[in-house]
């Protein structure tokens, strides 16, 4: 790893100061990530601003939605009560992450500014215009067995390798952010972007803004809801394709319904012309299925991935079938 | 060789005036300045360079290692890992990956397990870490370590003190109520020789006893 300075900073403005005015610097948190990628050489911050001793740890019940700290731990989250009884789809989405070590030490904020695991973005000898724009993409016709099947540029075609992500999507979370020009909500449907012209850019955040919190409002998702993970193996590998599923059912009637995908974009997938064919249906396979080819519209295979063109439709159908019970 | 080179040259001396250890890297050391052509030892000369301005970028650090006080000075870019390996002598932590995927590392932080790897030592500033040097209360082992040695848990036993601390962190945190839950929240712990079967047993074992861990 290449030498770089370290500091701490215990007030948000305090963070925030420390990136305006030091263009190389970057925040560190649990560090799990960047890490990783400095080790790798991927990233070479010159400066690590230390936010962990921010006040930003706390999980708590508002009026109509629940809070969650930016540097709330992952595992902890995942086996908090509230989150457990208010956003059961959450904590299933962080059991699903990393290993039980990893959730000791990544954030929730973390979680979300993660980089993508493509190979190509992950090895500084190969083309990626992710890490060195204009350089090209390596995995368009390379090895892209884990990448995207749905993006509105060929000059990145890397995913988004977030969980608990997938499950934010679908729950219409905010994030709040604190910057130097003031604090901002963002939607977290913006939160995350598609690669377009600056696949560089995984998110809407401007230099300066820091995460403080996640806020998700009060849902009737308390029942119903799965997680569903393909991957390699069982435990502890990121998602072939993932899907995300809450279902608010009076009888066998969907009354509402939420999806999301993971592992098939640049960003968290939100399925909104599924979630509105299965508005006021009677649950079954058969409509479950026809959910499920609506949300392939657009879909595209670039070789070693074209599986996932069967495996996306074929795993929301399972995960709907999970969350509704009707196994 | 370039990185454990510059470790070498921060370790204190006192730690590795014996052993195979020692002698292996000495050795090899020497072997290698001896095939080394001028050109390049010219380019490692202007490195020490480097390393001089490097030590006046040092950070202070205190620490608890298994009830032990350390007050140091560590380069920023130093993991945990590192440090307790290359500068305290504590090797019973293993470097498998050292990228995280195979847990060999784990260490318990103020109780709670994380990986040493991807943790850089000056992050830890007062918290208290401990190994799998520091379970056993002298020649009384730890139950788990016990457990291990019934079930058989191990057969290279590389992996075994990762195993071993993240085991305890699965039944501290509540995740040891079946052999399925054991085998999920044991999935960052990988083991090349396959003794899984045996792991999941011994763990299954501790968390029947009731002992508080």
């Amino acid at each position: 790893m290449i030498h770089f300075d370290y500091i701490r900073v215990s007030t948000t403005k305090a963070a925030v100061d420390a990136i305006v005015k030091d263009s190389k610097a970057q925040w560190i948190a649990g560090g799990t990530n960047l890490v990783d990628l400095m080790k790798k050489g991927v990233m070479a911050p010159d400066k690590l601003v230390d936010i962990n001793n921010l006040a930003l740890k706390e999980i708590k019940k508002q009026s109509s939605s629940l809070l969650i700290g930016a540097l709330a731990l992952n595992g902890p989250v995942a086996d908090n009560e509230l989150v457990r009884k208010e956003q059961p789809l959450l904590s299933l989405a962080l059991q699903a992450g990393a290993s039980a070590q990893l959730r000791n030490m990544a954030t929730v904020g973390g979680n979300m500014m993660q980089r993508t695991r493509c190979p190509y973005f992950y090895n500084p000898d190969m083309p990626c215009n992710k890490r060195e724009p204009g350089t090209g993409c390596g995995a368009l016709k390379g090895f892209n067995r884990m990448h995207a099947i749905f993006t509105d540029s060929e000059k990145c075609i890397a995913v988004h390798p977030s969980d608990m992500s997938i499950a934010l999507v679908a729950l219409d979370a905010t994030v709040l952010v604190s910057g130097p020009k003031g604090d901002r909500r963002i939607p977290f449907q913006n939160f995350h972007r598609l690669p377009g012209d600056m696949p560089q850019k995984d998110n809407t955040l401007e230099r300066g803004e820091l995460i403080v919190a996640v806020d998700i409002p009060d849902n009737k998702f308390s029942k119903n809801v799965h997680y569903l993970k393909v991957r390699d193996r069982t435990s502890y590998a990121f998602a072939l394709v993932s899907v995300a599923a809450a279902l608010d059912m009076q009888g066998s009637t969907i009354k509402d319904v939420r999806l999301a995908m993971g592992g098939v974009a640049h960003k968290p997938w939100r399925l909104p012309e599924a979630e509105n064919f299965l508005k006021g249906k009677t649950a079954s396979e058969a409509v479950f299925r026809q959910a499920a080819e609506l949300s392939m519209k657009g879909a595209k295979g670039y070789g070693y991935n074209n599986f996932k063109l069967r495996l996306a439709p074929t795993s929301i159908v399972e995960a709907l079938k999970a969350a509704s019970g009707k196994k | 060789m370039a990185q454990k080179k510059s470790f070498n040259d921060q370790q204190d001396d006192k730690h590795y005036s014996e052993g195979r250890r020692n002698f292996l890297k000495q050795s090899s050391l020497l072997t290698a300045l001896a095939i080394t052509p001028p050109y390049l030892l010219k380019a490692a000369e202007s490195e020490l360079d480097e390393k001089a301005a490097g030590y006046f970028e040092k950070m202070p650090l205190s620490i608890e290692i298994n009830g032990v006080n350390h007050k140091l000075s560590i380069e920023p870019r130093t993991t945990l890992l590192d440090l307790m390996r290359e500068q305290l002598a504590l090797t019973g932590t293993k470097k498998g990956c050292d990228h995280g995927q195979c847990g060999a590392c784990t260490v318990h932080v103020d109780g709670n397990r994380v990986l040493s790897c991807l943790t850089l030592a000056v992050m830890v500033e007062g918290k208290k870490i401990t190994t799998v040097e520091g379970l056993a209360d002298g020649d009384q082992l730890h139950p788990m370590q016990e457990a291990f040695i019934k079930h058989d848990g191990f057969q290279c036993g590389y992996c075994t003190p990762g195993q071993i601390m993240s085991a305890i962190g699965c039944i501290r945190e509540g995740h040891a109520n079946s052999d399925d839950e054991i085998r999920e929240y044991m999935s960052g712990n990988i083991c090349r020789c396959g003794a899984y079967p045996n792991i999941v047993k011994a763990i299954a074992d501790v968390k029947k006893g009731g002992q508080k861990l």
